[in-house]
């Protein structure tokens, strides 16, 4: 019992021997080593999704056209001599251009031959003979050499999509067509062309004619909507919870549920969409005023939480030296904290507007993954959005299709890196740091 | 209060000024089958070219959802006319009668569904039977139904070749995927004595289970992404629509079934046993109200579109054969009610 208890151990030391100091820095080596394997990693995978979609979509931004001698007859665009818009708008130019046509290679005589011959240029090229004539209506009478639009075979095989090596049977080109475009080659009648058509026209079956601007309207319209109400909603509901509200049961439930509502998944959205804002209002189908208003329901939640915490960011000795000088809580959060937060707000607004802008799941159920050609006028007329566009193009059978799809994405892409650099460039410029 | 007053305010407008949206409807709208999609936009906007009608709306919701919303009753806020990759159903035309709805039927011609692989792998030829049996959950061996033992196309027939069974097709939620089971699956469950010799439901449960253990393959609803994979997997067949064969013909080449290859004659022939019919429906009740479907109709019908050299051909539209052509139009132009 009168044993003493002194402890047996021996004293730890730090090893500083050499062994050891040397696996203390090829660890640390290694780690960076990790992190710059895994940056380069994902820059390459960023690299390669981009590569390819620049270099299978950057032909879209060019256009076959090929120049045809078209006689422009008096008799067939305006019989009575009037010169009138209306009638040289109507006349008929398609038929000029197969005249045209049969005219150039009059060897072509078989029924089925001759719809190929017609199928070098688009269905749209007398849209083009027309635009050229009303520019300058003294042409008619005479015969002059127009350049139109080729159809997307044709288009295709000029940009190298289609290879003239490969035997007829496997190709779309067939033989005599390819005869008939290396006839107008040798005669520098087809060029590539700057794609105007793919900026300025609405969706439409005929790849070569098939445009975003009808989902690019579609998607400004859209996304108005959302921004006029998920932007005041979103920053009163952040200001009241954040400087208003009491601490309570109630408003940690309200909060729990907003941080949920960021998570749930888009196409609920949609479905919420179709239950309450087709069924119960009766608001119309396919309106970007129905689109704007659920994907305003799904970004409302990254605003609400981007708002409080540029709140939670502005000092207490703010709002306390504006009290202490006499402001209203009113005034206090109007004059001083909300102006403090508005970088931060506008930088979380942008991040969620830059999401509804990609956003297509909760469309579908609202009836805007549709065909529309017309661009839309308002908020009630029939449109869909940039990234439907997308995803239509990409599930069309014709191969020149492929081209549109990547060049509609470069597009998209452009469109959120701008607002991307916007939300980056507001907080920069306007953040103050306490 | 004078808050909550406003909110009230707000919420009594919109549903006041809503139905003032549903009223105002100048453009056909179209709903209905992912297949039929391609065409019937064609129509369209040939339609809106050509007529001073606006461009008709067509949406693609499948067959089965594009029914549900025709059927859905009278009325500017349901669509006039829906597409389908086949027929209407039973229960659909009792809840089109139901509410109110009398239906034209308008058959537009026929889709081939195709077996295709790679150009550098050689062609198959196969019969549906030996299909059934490369695909099925549970195949008979021995007069017995067992889970599928296959894992080479060599082991089903000599003749085929010694390479691992691997198919992409599309997901049950398809038409596509419909329209093959009844096909070849069924068809060729039928030729099985043991499974013929099931009741109704058991033989469903077999005709229609695909295997689940990697050899056939649910690749989406997209067949361009189809086309992609079998470039890249020279081992691999795929099932999908025959217009993306047609516009695919320098990659791919498509099986030979029961002795017929996936040509457009032998299709519009029917000689090429897995073709479906197209179909679509038009509201009877909305036929001068918007203005434009009995145009919208004449152009679907006419020679240009759905003939032997129209656009729809270009598109991949197998056509009616002449005589059948000929009358649907007359049927079709008439607005014959459909009666079942």
């Amino acid at each position: 019992m009168t044993e003493s208890t002194i402890p047996t151990t021996t004293l730890r030391r730090v090893d500083l021997s050499e062994a050891r100091l040397k696996r203390r820095y090829a660890a640390e080596r290694r780690f960076r080593l990790y992190g710059i394997a895994a940056i380069v990693t994902a820059l390459g995978i960023l690299g390669l999704l981009i590569g390819t979609i620049v270099a299978n979509g950057y032909t879209a931004f060019q256009q076959t056209y090929v120049a045809i001698p078209v006689y422009l007859d008096a008799q067939a665009i305006d019989p009575q001599g009037s010169r009138d818009a209306e009638t040289l708008r109507r006349a008929d130019y398609q038929s000029l251009v197969k005249q045209s046509l049969r005219d150039l290679f009059p060897e072509v005589t078989g029924r089925r031959d001759k719809i190929k011959l017609y199928g070098l240029v688009s269905n749209a090229a007398g849209d083009d003979v027309r635009d050229q004539v009303m520019d300058d209506p003294s042409m008619i009478g005479t015969t002059q050499t127009l350049w139109m639009r080729s159809s997307d075979d044709i288009d295709s095989l000029i940009k190298g999509a289609i290879d003239r090596r490969l035997p007829e049977d496997d190709r779309r080109v067939k033989d005599n067509e390819i005869g008939w475009i290396e006839t107008l080659e040798a005669q520098g009648n087809v060029e590539l062309r700057f794609n105007k058509a793919f900026f300025t026209s609405g969706d439409s079956r005929e790849p070569e004619q098939a445009g975003i601007w009808g989902a690019a309207v579609g998607s400004a319209y859209t996304l108005m909507i959302t921004l006029l109400l998920s932007f005041p909603i979103g920053v009163l509901s952040a200001v009241y919870l954040e400087e208003f509200a009491p601490k309570n049961r109630l408003t940690d439930l309200i909060e729990v549920n907003i941080n949920n509502l960021a998570a749930v998944p888009s196409i609920i959205f949609g479905l919420l969409g179709l239950a309450v804002f087709l069924g119960t209002f009766g608001l119309p189908r396919s309106a970007p005023l129905v689109g704007g208003m659920v994907l305003a329901l799904m970004t409302l939640p990254t605003i609400i939480i981007a708002a409080r915490a540029a709140l939670k960011a502005v000092p207490p000795s703010i709002r306390e030296a504006a009290l202490g000088i006499g402001a209203s809580p009113l005034q206090v959060v109007t004059h001083h904290v909300l102006p403090l937060a508005l970088p931060g707000v506008m930088t979380g607004t942008i991040i969620g507007m830059a999401q509804a802008l990609g956003e297509t799941a909760p469309l579908l159920m609202i009836g805007m993954v549709a065909f529309i050609v017309d661009v839309p006028g308002g908020v009630t007329d029939p449109a869909t959005v940039l990234p439907v566009q997308i995803y239509l193009w990409a599930d069309s059978p014709e191969r020149a299709f492929v081209e549109k799809t990547n060049g509609a994405i470069m597009v998209l892409l452009a469109f959120l890196i701008v607002m991307n650099a916007l939300a980056v460039l507001l907080r920069k410029r306007f953040e103050r740091q306490w | 209060m004078i808050k909550n007053k406003l909110a009230v305010a707000a919420v009594a407008g919109l549903v006041l000024t809503a139905p003032a949206f549903a009223e105002a409807r100048d453009q056909i709208r179209i709903v209905g089958s992912s297949t039929v999609f391609p065409f019937s936009t064609a129509v369209a906007e040939n339609f809106g070219r050509s007529t001073s009608f606006k461009t008709p709306v067509v949406e693609s919701t499948g067959s089965g959802g594009g029914m549900k919303l025709f059927c859905a009753g009278v009325g500017t806020e349901h669509p006039d006319i829906t597409n389908a990759s086949r027929r209407m159903k039973k229960s659909e035309f009792e809840t089109c009668t139901k509410n109110g709805i009398t239906v034209t039927e308008v058959k537009v011609g026929f889709d081939g569904i195709v077996l295709a692989n790679a150009k550098s792998a050689p062609q198959f030829s196969l019969t549906k039977k030996q299909i059934f049996l490369a695909l099925a959950k549970q195949v008979p061996v021995d007069g017995k139904l067992v889970d599928n033992p296959y894992s080479n196309w060599s082991q089903i027939d000599s003749s085929l070749p010694n390479e691992p069974i691997e198919v992409l097709g599309p997901p049950p939620t398809s038409g596509t995927r419909d329209a093959f089971v009844e096909l070849v699956m069924e068809e060729a469950a039928e030729e099985f004595p043991e499974i013929k010799s099931l009741d109704k439901a058991g033989f469903k449960q077999v005709a229609h289970a695909m295997r689940e253990d990697g050899a056939f393959v649910e690749a989406g609803e997209n067949d361009n992404l189809i086309v992609q994979k079998l470039e890249a997997n020279p081992v691999a067949l795929g099932i999908f629509g025959f217009s993306f064969l047609d516009q695919n013909a320098d990659k791919l080449h498509g099986s030979i079934v029961e002795g017929v290859a996936p040509e457009f004659e032998k299709i519009a022939s029917g000689e090429y046993g897995v073709s479906r019919s197209l179909y679509f429906y038009v509201k009877q009740e909305h036929v001068g109200t918007i203005p434009g479907i009995k145009e919208f109709v004449a152009e679907f019908t006419s020679e240009k579109a759905w003939g032997e050299d129209g656009y729809l051909v270009e598109k991949g539209l197998i056509p009616l054969p002449d005589a059948d052509r000929k009358a649907m139009h007359d049927a079709a132009n008439g607005l014959a009610p459909l009666s079942m």
